[in-house]
């Protein structure tokens, strides 16, 4: 087994993040989905670190983890805001930037 | 031996014994966080996957980050998630009305296609890759040591930046949360007047329930000074205790 594996596992892991984020209408659900998307993204940067012989494929992965770690924080909030003026985290109801 | 054999990039059996047991349960613990109804079983699946993403890293001669991974993501990402689907509701579930018709089915097709392009491409190019393996790169020294030297010396700018983006990130946060007062503060005072105007409700304690010589618990009702008993003495969710031997034998001994 080469560690090609790991990317291959990588590549289907962000295609269901993105399926998710796609199909799901529940703001958390979908938010849920961005963090499998790049837990995915994490793994194929250790797995390419690995084959290039090189640590800096982790610096980054530790880099989208900080940043991954302050942007849930954020949206977690934005959803808690709309949360409260809407009664609903359905992604569908916050439509009043539409028009 | 095992860590020699990790850190010159070959995979070794016992390698492909994990991958094998874990990609699958990534896999399906990923499909149960899209298809899940309940928001709160996504967040469970969602913790499996990323658990054997931690597997996968210490797999992949990569410690430091496993520890990070279950820590930040595993700790304190998903509880954050945890506690916003308490604070949401958990009954909350998602409509199935399509707003945009087709907008599923649509969904599924553009995510078979881009995996098949990933596939694909990953297929054509990955063939000419030899696996170097970090022990160039970690020397003696090992994987958090070497992370540390270069996260202090080439990326030590990017660190200093992060460290902005929290506080940034957390002052956002509760700016976000905040919720100003629009009516002042009801004191005590302003709702006891409003309880007396309203009437009907006691207004000083209720009577304790009565305390015999054979019966004391709070079921039992306190006797009032006619010799009847003062249902308001026992809580309105208990049964009353058939008090009326004790009422008798009061009732006995005045006589």
């Amino acid at each position: 087994m080469s560690p090609d594996y790991y990317l291959y596992l990588s590549a289907v892991l962000f295609t269901i993040g993105a399926l998710g984020v796609l199909i799901r209408r529940n703001a958390i659900v979908v938010f849920m989905c961005v963090e499998l998307m790049l837990n995915a993204v994490n793994l194929s940067l250790v797995t390419f670190s690995r084959i290039d012989g090189n640590l800096d494929g982790q610096i980054i992965a530790f880099f989208v983890m900080v940043v991954a770690a302050a942007e849930v924080v954020i949206g977690l909030a934005i959803i808690m805001s709309i949360f409260r003026s809407r009664r609903s985290t359905s992604v569908d109801d916050a439509n009043l930037l539409k028009y | 031996m095992t860590t020699a054999i990790l850190a010159a990039g070959g995979t070794p059996t016992h390698e492909a014994v994990l991958f094998w047991i874990l990609a699958p349960i990534a896999v399906i613990g990923a499909l149960g966080l899209v298809f899940a109804r309940s928001a709160v079983h996504a967040a469970v699946l969602l913790a499996l996957v990323m658990l054997s993403l931690a597997a996968f890293y210490t797999a992949e001669a990569a410690p430091f980050l496993a520890v990070v991974q279950v820590v930040v993501y595993t700790g304190a990402v998903l509880m954050l998630f945890l506690f916003v689907l308490m604070l949401v509701g958990v009954d909350s579930t998602d409509s199935l009305v399509e707003t945009l018709r087709g907008q599923r089915l649509a969904g599924v097709l553009i995510a078979l296609g881009f995996a098949v392009l990933l596939v694909v491409a990953l297929a054509g190019t990955l063939d000419s890759f030899h696996p170097r393996g970090l022990a160039d790169a970690q020397g003696e020294k090992g994987n958090v040591v070497a992370i540390a030297e270069l996260l202090f010396s080439r990326y030590v700018f990017a660190f200093e930046a992060t460290s902005a983006l929290l506080i940034t990130a957390g002052l956002g946060a509760m700016v976000l949360a905040h919720r100003e007062r629009t009516a002042p503060r009801r004191t005590q005072r302003e709702r006891m007047l409003e309880r007396v105007e309203r009437g009907g409700a006691a207004l000083a304690p209720l009577p304790g329930p009565g305390v015999y010589a054979d019966h004391d618990a709070v079921d039992t009702p306190a006797l009032l000074p006619d010799g009847s008993l003062a249902m308001t003495s026992v809580p309105e969710y208990l049964e009353i205790r058939d008090a009326r031997g004790t009422q008798g034998m009061l009732e006995a001994g005045e006589s």
